[in-house]
């Protein structure tokens, strides 16, 4: 019953799964570490960057990993602007009012790129696509593999950003004391959506790494709503190396989970996981909270 | 008070004599579906308007209240009308369970909403998983036509039943906004800490309206079933009916007896004319509904009720000008 192979080869899908996770909900927890705010349209925004990528492989011929950068940049701004001239409007010093522009932002994305993309789902053939490697008794997908050491890479890009440059301490500094901050000569407003932007290129990133061993549709974001609030919630919000763990957990723990209890009802894992600990353990895991 | 129970008297007796005045399927068809639409607004404005909790996840209790309609009639051969009592009463369960946890545990803003849509999803996948709900095929109602089993060739009767579950609305409504529940339920809306330093139990009243709430949204799954016949998982607990119950409330105006019949009228209004100009590409109507929230939002955010209030004290202070 307990075969180790099995478990071994499961448990390294989870992970290089998780990696990509951890990516995704990076950006969410210092959307929400800084603004304050539940990004609530992070899927479609990642699915409109699935599409980007494929559009890029598409027309253009750049294999997905080579539109990293332009990915990145194109998100980055995509999202600045977002932030700058639709979100920030709507706050009216009221959380649920960005929960409700970010819903609508989401509806409004998905339903667009239901019009121009229709509802097929689309993949991408590269010449790695099916290909595997050993490690040791399991085998792997190629493509899982780099997007495991890629999104490694970039969350550390990250959290060396925040740690170590102007930029991240001025991130920091609006995220803790928003006040102080604005005395000190920083831009808040500038900031916000700066963070944002950085937000959205963590899911440009991850496009990019997900789409060769992964499909796109005009719904393809929506699973990783609730697994990347999951893991914020999981790893205390606002918390970085929360999310780092959190993602590479949830995604062993959706893996095994869908081992032993199959596919459709290890989904009903996470959900569980989400609302357990917003009830009972608000703060996360660690019961870090750098956030507030 | 007493203008408001003329207003809605009135509302009551122009829609109901309708059908003698035109037969028309279409002018009929459409009064329906903007009563279905503003019985779903009216629920929601209940919880998010009244007490400030906002919910993503109505379709928990829109969707219970369709498969209890459904599963009482299949399969414990009730007839259509115990069936709809057991359906409100099942999804105001739903609601009260729901609630009581996310309150119990000081649930707020953003959390809540969160919550109550990841307990949608909770049930959407259950229910593609369980027999009793069909799994992914859904259940279907077969065809009968009568009193009994509620169902009806006649747009006519469907109109007068939904416009009856709409004036239950409106007047749940009105005791809200009259009596001293509702008075609380709004305070604590306002400020909950200072709420419950006067002595209010905010957990109490916010279970109270979660349970009329969602006992509401419940009837209009109940209606959906037997309107269309057939219920599936993705229609029963997918985004839709909480998209639609948050929107149409929304664009209404939030915490006003009219804001859901006149956002969900305007919303119809906007998705038929939308679907005469563009056709029945898939996907156009919900991204109209997508522009409206955010618009509504950004310079509404009292929706267009509070427009119309708007406009009417600039008038007065034109008039009051002149007079000067």
């Amino acid at each position: 019953m307990f075969d180790l192979s099995i478990l071994f080869s499961s448990f390294l899908n989870g992970i290089t799964i998780g990696a990509v996770y951890a990516l995704i909900a990076l950006g969410l927890t210092l959307i929400y570490g800084v603004l304050h705010i539940i990004n609530f349209a992070h899927g479609a925004c990642l699915m409109i960057a699935l599409y980007g990528v494929y559009a890029l492989w598409d027309v253009l011929g750049i294999n997905p990993y080579a539109s990293l950068p332009i990915m990145i940049i194109t998100m980055f701004f995509f999202g600045y602007g977002l932030q700058r001239f639709i979100i920030n409007r709507a706050n009216h010093h009221k959380d649920e009012n960005v929960l409700l522009v970010t819903l609508g932002l989401s509806i409004i994305f998905e339903n667009l790129a239901l019009i121009f993309f229709h509802s097929d789902t689309r993949t991408i053939d590269t010449s790695y696509t099916l290909q595997t490697m050993n490690l040791g008794s399991a085998t792997i997908a190629l493509p899982k593999l780099i997007a495991f050491f890629g999104a490694m890479l970039m969350c550390t890009l990250l959290i060396l950003l925040m740690k170590f440059t102007h930029l991240g301490h001025a991130i920091l500094a609006v995220a803790k004391e928003k006040t102080g901050a604005k005395l000190m000569g920083i831009h808040v407003e500038h900031i916000y959506a700066l963070s944002f932007g950085i937000g959205l290129s963590c899911l440009g990133a991850a496009a990019c790494f997900l789409l060769p061993a992964y499909y796109v549709n005009p719904t393809a974001g929506n699973g990783f709503i609730f697994i990347s609030f999951t893991i914020v919630v999981l790893g205390g919000m606002g918390s970085f190396i929360g999310a780092l763990l959190g993602g590479l957990l949830i995604g062993i723990v959706e893996s095994l989970g869908g081992l032993y209890l199959g596919e459709s009802l290890g989904q009903v894992g996470v959900f569980v996981i989400f609302v357990f600990f917003l009830i009972f353990r608000p703060q996360g895991m660690f019961g870090v909270s750098n956030a507030k | 008070m007493k203008k408001s129970i003329t207003a809605i008297f009135c509302f009551a007796a122009g829609i109901a004599l309708l059908p003698f005045f035109t037969q028309s399927g279409v002018v009929l068809n459409f009064f329906m579906m903007a009563l279905y639409a503003t019985l779903l607004a009216q629920s929601w404005n209940i919880l998010g308007g009244y007490g400030g909790q906002f919910s993503f996840g109505h379709a928990a209790f829109f969707g219970s209240g369709a498969y209890m309609q459904a599963i009482a009639q299949l399969q414990w051969g009730l007839n259509a009308w115990t069936a709809l009592c057991l359906a409100i009463l099942f999804s105001a369960m739903v609601g009260a369970l729901i609630g009581a946890v996310s309150f119990r545990y000081g649930l707020k803003g953003s959390y809540f909403a969160l919550v109550t849509l990841a307990c949608a999803e909770i049930l959407r996948i259950t229910s593609l998983s369980v027999p009793f709900t069909g799994a992914g095929v859904g259940l279907m109602l077969p065809l009968q036509e009568s009193l009994t089993t509620l169902q009806f060739s006649d747009r006519t009767y469907f109109l007068w039943i939904i416009l009856a579950l709409v004036c239950i609305g409106l007047l749940t409504t009105l005791y809200i906004q009259e009596s001293k529940f509702g008075a609380y339920l709004q305070a604590i809306r306002d400020n909950e800490d200072a709420a419950q330093a006067l002595g209010i139990d905010p957990f109490r009243i916010k279970l109270y309206a979660t349970t009329l709430s969602a006992g509401l949204m419940g009837s209009a799954g109940a209606m959906y079933l037997q309107v269309f016949q057939y219920i599936d998982p993705a229609i029963a607990y997918g985004p839709q009916s909480s998209v639609e119950a948050l929107v149409g409330a929304i664009v209404g105006g939030l915490g006003s007896l009219w804001g859901p019949v006149i956002g969900a009228g305007v919303l119809l209004m906007l998705s038929e004319l939308t679907r005469n100009l563009f056709g029945s590409i898939p996907g156009v109507n919900m991204v109209i509904y997508g522009c409206v929230l955010v618009f509504i939002v950004i310079y509404l955010p009292r929706g267009l009720i509070g427009l119309v209030v708007q406009c009417k004290t600039f008038l007065l202070s034109f008039n009051s000008k002149k007079n000067f």
